[in-house]
């Protein structure tokens, strides 16, 4: 018989061998699903784990695209770690995502074609507020009428797809576009553009913003009030209270966070890698930054590993995918498989197995 | 980690652009790249493309090699997909959807030496060619059977986004419509969706509630026949593919998107050596659209669609022939005027007769 026992303490040892169990799981099972389509499994895996890091041909434009597709997960991933840290549940970053996006688009483009130093930081301010107001309107609906916020906060992320498809074809649509949707190319206006800063490095300033909200987000939760009070109030709602925690203030500093650190990943994305507000501008970041939260365990470090992890499958799995020809839905498989496993066997830092029968006191 | 790979890309950084040519191919294959923006197995427009995949390869046996991604969001990520199957070797690379203009130009600016093929757009550079189906011609001619066949005179359309091919479309349609039938109504559904069966779905089945017992659709999935066979008495038509499953009713006829002549051609002519930057814009007659086996409506109205398509390829009717006006009532093309393909490409404007605002 087999049996899970709770440990008295989180095991250390396992809190870092557990995701490399994980990862050689997900090695196995992956790869017995290739072997099943008849591709070759060694070659898929070393596809999607080697090559976009080490191999000659693509390593040199894979490595810094890493950072590229990771800092808007760790950007978006950091703000959310927070809130769900204290029981705060914020899952429409998807929708502060656009909407940041689009009041920093429309904030560049009212100027446009002006050439100024101002125009950049400009933006970037309105794409942070206007990231931090769509997150308001869950936070006060919360704090002043106790909705749910789970739900308010992910039916908005419709509101703002609505928004930014009515944006893409009407307000902020290139006149000079001969009737299709879409804003100007943002990223090739000098003013509002968001380059690499170091050529072949991929990092634009939403690399580096990511990186400084890690560090904030480690310095609030490890050595600040706030850190405590979040951590007090997901733990111990009860305690928190007498500890002169206030829930609604806590609420609103969350989303207010979660929102301003997802707008800004919105007017970094459009500035630099998209370029252009269009119908479909928004890929899923919002969401997917809800599963890197949770991979990187809700720990900014965490979450830096874990949105690095999540980029290279997305790029390797690009490469595996017309390399091979492995089809996207295996890929996406995959992906699965991995977060599958990783939070699996998680169980096994809280818990130890115990084999054969347990004695009865 | 996060340090090393900075230090590592920092370090790096002068010797990528020397990485940035693409490896030559170490035999004399050429080697070719499609981006597609659906799955291939959407039995739509996606899979017409990766058909004509197929039939490149067959034609040209092992001088090519063919690769392809699909389901590739239209923004950053289609710019990536297309920059590393450049430095995967890649001579000529065909991105298959609107949305993949600017990551087409941008990529095309790395890889001087690779050809690019956009497919619908009309952004070109000397490396980038732009091709596209004057998918009208065969919307006239599916607009004629839909006129003819609708006892409700209410015709459904399942509309993808405000662009001017769609909305060209959704014109051509009209036109020949009322044409056939002069009581003839359109309801236009905007799915701001390419590809998106369940929302295709729900469009279906609000137009059908609304009265409509024909679906034109300009979406590429097959759930509008599902909900058209589950209503019953309710007829559509195949988008991008033959959507043949659904023969001979509720699919009636359809418009194939035949891409393969072009690949073909395309590829000969890198092999060549004589491949340039062009803009192709074909239609029924050199077979670039096809119009699908016409099912299940009485004989004399397959006749005369049938009458409508050689017309069309032939050259001697356009299906953008004067009296026509705009809807606001103004005149667009006097009496025997056909429309310039300036017009055509730009359209933003609904014709007379239709009704609701194109979304702005």
């Amino acid at each position: 018989m087999i049996a899970l026992e709770r440990r008295a303490a989180p095991s250390r040892a396992w809190l870092w061998g557990a995701p490399l169990l994980a990862v050689a799981l997900t090695m196995i099972a992956g790869g017995l699903m290739f072997a099943a389509l008849g591709k070759d499994p060694v070659a898929a895996i070393r596809t999607i784990f080697w090559d976009p890091l080490f191999d000659p041909q693509f390593a040199a434009y894979s490595r810094p695209q890493l950072l590229v597709k990771a800092g808007p997960l760790v950007l978006i991933a950091t703000g959310l770690a927070l809130g769900f840290r204290a029981g705060v549940w914020n899952i429409g970053a998807e929708g502060q995502y656009i909407v940041g996006a689009l009041c920093g688009a429309g904030a560049g483009l009212a100027l446009y074609p002006m050439e100024a130093w101002f125009i950049f930081p400009l933006m970037v301010l309105a794409g942070a507020l206007g990231g931090w107001a769509w997150a308001m309107i869950p936070a006060i609906l919360k704090t002043r009428f106790n909705t749910n916020e789970i739900l308010v906060s992910l039916l908005l992320v419709y509101v703002a797809e609505s928004l930014l498809a009515s944006a893409a074809v009407g307000v902020l649509r290139n006149p000079e576009g001969g009737g299709f949707p879409g804003s100007r190319n943002l990223s090739q206006w000098a003013s509002s553009a968001n380059p690499e800063l170091i050529a072949g490095t991929g990092a634009h300033w939403g690399v580096v913003a990511a990186l400084i909200a890690v560090i904030l987000a480690y310095v609030v939760l490890n050595r600040h009030l706030t850190g405590f009070h979040i951590k007090l109030a997901g733990q111990a709602p009860r305690a928190a209270r007498f500890a002169g925690v206030n829930p609604a203030r806590l609420v609103l500093f969350c989303f207010g966070t979660a929102g301003l650190l997802a707008g800004l990943a919105g007017v970094f994305e459009v500035t630099g890698p998209a370029g252009q507000i269009g119908i479909d501008f928004n890929v899923g970041y919002g969401f997917t930054a809800i599963i890197v939260a949770f991979l990187g365990r809700l720990d900014p470090l965490g979450i830096l590993l874990a949105g690095l992890l999540m980029a290279l499958t997305y790029i390797g799995g690009e490469l595996a995918s017309f390399m091979l020809g492995i089809p996207v839905a295996a890929i996406q498989a995959f992906q699965g498989m991995l977060l599958f496993f990783l939070l699996a066997v998680d169980v096994l830092t809280n818990f130890r197995i115990r084999v054969g029968r347990r004695d009865i006191a | 980690m996060i340090r090393r790979t900075f230090l590592g890309t920092t370090l790096l950084g002068a010797a990528a652009l020397a990485f940035m040519q693409p490896a030559f191919a170490q035999d004399d294959k050429v080697k070719v790249g499609f981006v597609y923006v659906g799955p291939i197995g959407d039995g739509g427009y996606t899979y017409e493309h990766d058909q004509a995949r197929l039939k490149v390869e067959e034609h040209f046996g092992d001088k090519v090699e063919t690769v392809y991604q699909e389901s590739v969001p239209e923004g950053a990520d289609a710019e990536r997909v297309m920059t590393q199957m450049a430095l995967s070797g890649a001579d000529l690379i065909f991105a298959t959807s609107f949305g993949f203009m600017d990551p087409t130009i941008n990529t095309a600016k790395k890889f001087p030496d690779v050809k690019f093929e956009h497919a619908t757009g009309y952004k070109r550079a000397d490396n980038v060619g732009t091709y596209s189906a004057r998918f009208y011609e065969g919307r006239a001619v599916l607009g004629h059977i839909a006129g003819k066949m609708t006892e409700t005179n209410k015709i459904g359309y399942i509309a993808s986004y405000p662009i001017p091919e769609v909305i060209r479309g959704i014109n051509a349609s009209y036109i020949a419509a009322k044409k056939a039938n002069p009581d003839v109504e359109f309801n236009i559904v905007w799915a701001f969706t390419w590809f998106d069966p369940a929302k295709e779905a729900d469009a279906a089945k609000a137009l059908i509630e609304q009265g409509a017992d024909v679906i034109l659709q300009h979406t590429d999935s097959t759930a509008p026949h599902a909900a058209a066979a589950e209503a019953g008495n309710v007829i559509a038509f195949g988008q991008a593919s033959d959507m043949a499953e659904y023969k001979p009713s509720p699919r009636v006829s359809s418009i194939i998107d035949n891409w393969a002549p072009y690949y073909i051609d395309r590829v000969q002519a890198v092999m060549d050596g004589t491949w340039e930057s062009d803009d192709t814009w074909d239609g029924i007659g050199p077979g670039m659209v096809e119009i699908g086996e016409i099912t299940a409506v009485p004989d004399d109205v397959k006749a005369e669609a049938l009458e409508i398509r050689d017309r069309i390829a032939a050259g001697e009717y356009h299906p953008f022939t004067g009296p026509l006006n705009r809807q606001d009532g103004s005149e667009w093309l006097k009496e025997g005027e056909t429309a310039d393909d300036a017009t055509l490409l730009g359209m933003d404007f609904y014709v007379e007769g239709l009704t609701g605002d194109i979304p702005n």
